[in-house]
């Protein structure tokens, strides 16, 4: 008995001490391999007698089993040792750059547009398209400007060398051919490339426009100021932008108004920002689009999209847009 | 228009300020674009005579003058202009004047003491003249405040007149509107005729009534043309922009000016018989004011006498008729020429004519009288001799405008503008305008003033209603609809989520100009013939684009210029194909160009050590883009591409867009390093997405064979494919290359391809020996349509 608790005691004080998988499989046969000491004791119960070799066998096989878990404690201490002495010389530095395949970014005039586009959904306005090579009947004509009125030298427009055709001035050629193809009630915006013969810092010869129509059945133009102010409330965030309309001409509404919106520059001086024109749609204008004025009226607005977006994102140069400098756009990714 | 607001004061009884006044106008419609005071703030500065002017003892270019400024004391000052002498009179600083910039006081110059300062019209902030001293009239009342004898405590507002506005072009149509929208009086001095003093006149006819309403004429003979115009006309014309000619002339712009009603003074010596107002007779030339020589076309309304035209008829008068410091007597035009005639006209000739732009945009028939008259009381009183007599006034009339009444609902009224006014404010307004109103069971009917051309619907007057209660007034109402759902087609991508899955794919978006250099269309399109811009801003915006290449390389290589030494830019705009003959076809294209390292510059495998961006890599962008819309790709031809390495882009089966490297030779042309990748696409033909619809897929494992085959080099990949796809052999799911190798121990000529085949049962795992025979049967059929064989 005596050389049984010596055993344990030996073999716990050598495998807590263990150090490796291989000296662990040399301590291990010392006790329990074919010459082992506990191995030893086992073989020494077939010389005894049934009764001896019962107690003696139960006091072995008590031991064995200590040893045994000994053994198993010792091999999961020991591989967790190594596998953090592995993951000790696997580890990177997390504040090494990430590997990018490049990012890309929207062009601030679209990403303006997106928002805008965004917002007259949520009023139910669909978007519509239209030609910028246009006619001289959709753009002038049809929308009550006659050939040789002065409202024609309103805009400089762009004609189309040994043709009837000029580059739209305003998106408002799109009020006809939408109504065209439409019966009332609807309401749409039409965004677009616009051009005028114009270049400075607060002029492009081409640019962008959003134009609106709301036809129903007593649209006014209450329900037109109503609208712009959400509009530009909803898109500038601001719930206290106060809009202003003047008294303005525009052959194809009437009456017709110039769309001011109060602004407050760095500084914190306040003053009217001069942002499009709008109007109620002139009768002869619905009536070009096969609509009975009589039954329907409507509001139509054209707003200048480069000047939105310049006072949203604070640019103060509009050239700036046409440049394509990848140091600007990226700012508005 | 610019408008002296001390000449509004006097017209309309309204005290503003400045500023309420500007916004004023400008509510009333007259925007205010600018205020401009006639001087800046200065003071003490009085009109003062040199009396003595003596060399400076210690200084060559100073004098050292003896100054009169009305106090009986001679004030010492040393001035150094260059113009300074006895006798001249100037504006003088006294000491403690508060000048733009400057504070006059007591200075001791080179040891000769100076007590104020001689003024240039430069010092006093008048104009940019530093030349010399601003040497005013001999008979300058001196000691008089030079504020008050340049007439400078005036301020002029510039308004940006709307052309619908023709009643607004004169001191009179503002203060008239002024007058309306405030409820101020106004004072409009009544023309009294001038007693007729002489006998001549001139007979006048009109040819063309329906463009000529009215014709006046009278003859003053014995005038002095050579007389000087007052100082107070001259201001007026100059600060409105006008410039002082002459006498006779400088009153008939003045009255046009004050009254927007424009005149003409014609030589009566060089006039010949009857007056006509007729239109241009064919083969018809003037010599005009500004000694251009025009041939008249058969529209054009002339002054003619029985010679011939003397005068475009509201646009210019001829250089042969024209008054000159010679002329004794002159024959005065006042007349009505209908806008519609007149409009064009000088844009036609290039001219800018003050007389042309108030014509075409509607002039009072009614003015014509007082205006002459108004001209007649000018003329005596500064061209007039004791020799000068007044002719009657001779009148022609043709066929005046008929201002027809316009029924005005005031139900609709309130419903145009969405809020509730009276009735009766209504038509107190309507008077306000000088309208005549009269109220017949509930509808106004409405006839405006004569000089009113834009008042002819009832919209015209809801507009009048509106604008005269305050636009102001108008209240802000969210509108009310039934609502209505929008349709976002699931099949259908837009152009926004596009743009998204461009950056998403690490593309830039810019926004070039649609109009390009000519050179531009040559290079990248091939296009000799492109449609061109009429009246381009300048040569590189002259034509318009047929594809987005030039502006996406223009993009490019201005971010060259700037540092950035890799871009993958695209840009989504309409192009404009066809010629002029038929420009309806005007698609949206995406365009996208990428330049440089596949990936951005960074460690590892960034930059070049990633490889340069080549047709492969944009093509999987396309690919990623295109997803589900299973493009092929097709070796093509364009002019901007590299031939051998251009391809078509086709979405089912029409060609949908590009590929390519550029060529080497526009490469080389537009100076860049490395071959940029670019490519168009259709967007109409990328927004057709197939709407997404289940498929079973077989649960059965897949088994995946790989084989390498020798090909001839010349056989397209997409052939292979194509051969096994047509034979739609049961369970064969995919088959890829995944490996292409040349040289080595793989023959020159050929190429060795490795695909990998995968291959799945719908309802039963696959067998080896199944597995072998379809392998074979896919080599069967590369054997026999390429010759391929199979690499071991």
């Amino acid at each position: 008995m005596c050389t049984l608790k010596a055993i344990l005691h030996d073999a716990t004080m050598l495998l807590k001490a263990v150090k490796s998988m291989p000296e662990l499989e040399q301590t291990k046969a010392k006790y329990l391999g074919k010459s082992g000491s506990l191995t030893a004791q086992l073989k020494s119960l077939g010389t005894m007698g049934a009764e001896e070799k019962k107690v003696a066998g139960a006091a072995i096989n008590q031991i064995k089993a200590q040893v045994e878990t000994l053994i198993s404690e010792a091999k999961s201490r020991i591989a967790s040792a190594e596998l953090e002495a592995t993951l000790d010389t696997e580890s990177i530095d997390v504040t090494q750059p990430g590997r990018s395949a490049g990012v890309g970014g929207l062009h601030p005039v679209t990403r303006a547009l997106e928002q805008i586009e965004a917002l007259f959904a949520t009023m139910g306005f669909a978007v519509a398209d239209g030609p910028e090579i246009e006619t001289d009947y959709y753009c002038f004509t049809a929308l009550n400007t006659p050939p040789n009125h002065p409202a024609r030298s309103m805009q400089d427009t762009f004609y189309i060398a040994d043709s009837e055709h000029v580059l739209r001035p305003h998106t408002s050629p799109v009020q006809i051919r939408y109504m065209e193809e439409h019966k009332p009630p609807f309401r749409i915006i039409c965004p677009g490339r616009v051009y005028r013969c114009d270049h400075d810092a607060t002029h492009s010869p081409m640019f962008h426009q959003i134009e609106g129509l709301w036809i129903d059945e007593a649209i006014s133009l209450a329900d037109l100021k109503g609208t712009l102010t959400q509009f530009l409330r909803a898109f500038f965030e601001r719930d206290d932008m106060q809009i202003r309309f003047r008294p303005s001409f525009f052959p194809f509404v009437e009456p017709g108004v110039e769309v001011d919106m109060e602004w407050e520059n760095k500084g914190g001086k306040i003053k009217w920002l001069e942002i499009g024109g709008a109007g109620v749609v002139h009768p002869q204008v619905l009536r070009n689009g096969n609509i009975d004025p009589e039954k329907y009226s409507g509001f139509a607005f054209g707003i200048g999209l480069d000047r939105l977006a310049m006072l949203k994102y604070g640019v103060t140069d509009l050239r700036l847009f046409f440049e394509n400098d990848i140091k600007f756009l990226s700012q508005f990714r | 228009m610019k408008v002296s607001v001390n000449w509004l004061n006097e017209l309309v009884d309204i005290h503003l300020s400045v500023e309420e006044l500007a916004h004023t106008l400008t509510m009333a419609g007259l925007e205010v674009e600018e205020i401009t005071p006639v001087a800046p703030n200065f003071n003490n500065v009085v009109v003062a005579e040199v009396k003595t002017a003596t060399t400076h003892p210690n200084a060559d270019k100073l004098r050292v003058c003896n100054v009169d400024t009305g106090t009986g004391t001679l004030i010492q000052i040393v001035c150094g202009a260059p113009n300074v002498t006895a006798g001249i009179c100037v504006p003088c600083a006294l000491l403690g004047a508060k000048l733009p910039g400057l504070e006059i006081k007591q200075a001791t110059l080179r040891g000769v003491e100076s007590n104020g300062m001689l003024c240039s019209a430069s010092e006093l902030g008048l104009s940019e003249d530093q030349s010399g001293l601003l040497v005013l009239a001999r008979d300058a009342p001196i000691g008089q405040n030079i504020r008050t004898y340049l007439d400078l405590d005036d301020v002029y507002l510039t308004l940006k007149m709307t052309p619908n506005r023709g009643d607004c072009l004169s001191m009179i149509g503002v203060a008239r509107d002024l007058s309306a929208a405030t409820r101020a009086a106004l004072r409009v001095p009544a023309v009294s005729p001038t007693p007729i003093s002489g006998t001549i006149s001139r007979a006048i006819g009109i040819s063309a009534p329906n463009a000529c309403g009215r014709y006046l004429g009278r003859v003053i003979s014995g005038v002095d043309a050579t007389a000087i115009t007052p100082d107070w006309m001259k201001r007026r014309l100059e600060r409105a922009g006008f410039r002082a000619i002459a006498p006779l002339i400088d009153i008939t712009n003045y009255v046009s000016l004050e009254r927007g009603q424009p005149m003409h003074a014609f030589d009566q010596e060089k006039l010949f018989g009857r007056i006509d107002v007729r239109f241009a007779r064919p083969g018809e030339t003037i010599n005009l004011l500004n000694e251009q020589s025009v041939s008249l076309q058969p529209n054009t309304l002339l002054i003619s006498d029985e010679r011939g035209p003397v005068a475009i008829a509201g646009v210019m008068g001829g250089l042969d008729s024209m008054v000159t410091r010679a002329t004794t007597s002159i024959f005065f035009e006042s007349a009505y020429f209908d806008a519609d005639t007149i409009q064009g006209k000088s844009r036609l000739l290039g001219i800018n004519s003050d007389a042309a732009y108030k014509f075409e945009r509607g002039v009072d028939p009614e003015g014509a009288r007082d205006a002459i008259e108004r001209a007649t009381q000018l003329a005596l009183s500064i061209c007039g001799v004791p020799e000068t007599t007044i002719g009657p006034i001779a009148e022609a009339i043709g066929e005046l405008p008929v201002h027809l009444p316009a029924n005005v609902r005031p139900a609709r009224v309130v419903r145009l503008l969405g809020m509730d006014i009276a009735v009766t404010e209504m038509i107190a307004i309507l008077r306000r305008l000088q309208c005549n109103v009269s109220e017949t069971s509930g509808t106004l009917s409405v006839t405006p003033p004569a000089y009113r051309f834009d008042l002819k619907i009832e919209e015209d007057f809801v507009e009048e209603i509106a604008r005269i209660n305050g636009y102001e007034e108008i209240p802000s109402r969210p509108p009310t609809s039934s609502l209505q759902m929008l349709r976002v087609p699931d099949g259908k991508r837009s152009r926004n989520s596009t743009r998204h899955a461009m950056v998403g794919l690490g593309y830039q978006e810019v926004i070039n100009y649609s109009f390009t250099p000519a050179e531009w269309e040559l290079d990248f399109a091939g296009n000799a013939k492109p449609v061109r811009v009429a009246n381009p801003i300048s040569s590189h915006m002259s034509v318009m684009r047929t594809n987005l290449i030039g502006g996406l390389i223009a993009s490019l290589v201005h971010n060259l210029n700037r540092g950035e030494v890799r871009a993958k830019l695209f840009e989504i705009g309409r192009c404009f194909l066809g010629d002029i003959t038929n420009l309806d076809t005007q698609p949206e294209i995406l365009g996208g160009l990428v330049y440089g390292g596949r990936f951005p510059e960074q460690w590892g495998e960034g930059g070049d050590r990633g490889g340069l961006a080549d047709f492969y890599s944009v093509k999987g962008d396309l690919e990623a883009l295109l997803f589900g819309l299973e493009p092929r790709f097709q070796a093509s031809a364009q002019p901007a591409m590299h031939p051998g390495r251009c391809s078509s882009i086709l979405i089912n089966g029409k060609k949908a867009g590009l590929l390519g490297e550029l060529h080497p030779i526009w490469q080389q042309k537009y100076e860049l390093a490395i071959a940029p990748i670019i490519f168009e696409l259709d967007v109409v033909a990328l927004s057709v997405l197939k709407a997404p619809s289940y498929l079973r897929s077989s649960r059965m494992p897949t088994v995946r064979r790989d084989i390498a085959v020798l090909v001839d080099d010349s056989v397209e990949m997409q052939a292979l494919v194509d051969a096994v796809k047509i034979t739609k052999l049961a369970s064969i799911v995919d088959f890829l290359p995944f490996d292409i190798y040349r040289g080595g121990n793989v023959p020159l000529g050929k190429k060795s391809v490795a695909f990998r085949i995968l291959m799945q049962d719908t309802d039963r795992t696959l067998v080896d020996s199944e597995a072998d025979r379809k392998v074979s049967e896919i080599l069967k059929v590369l054997s026999k349509e390429f010759g391929a064989t199979l690499r071991k």
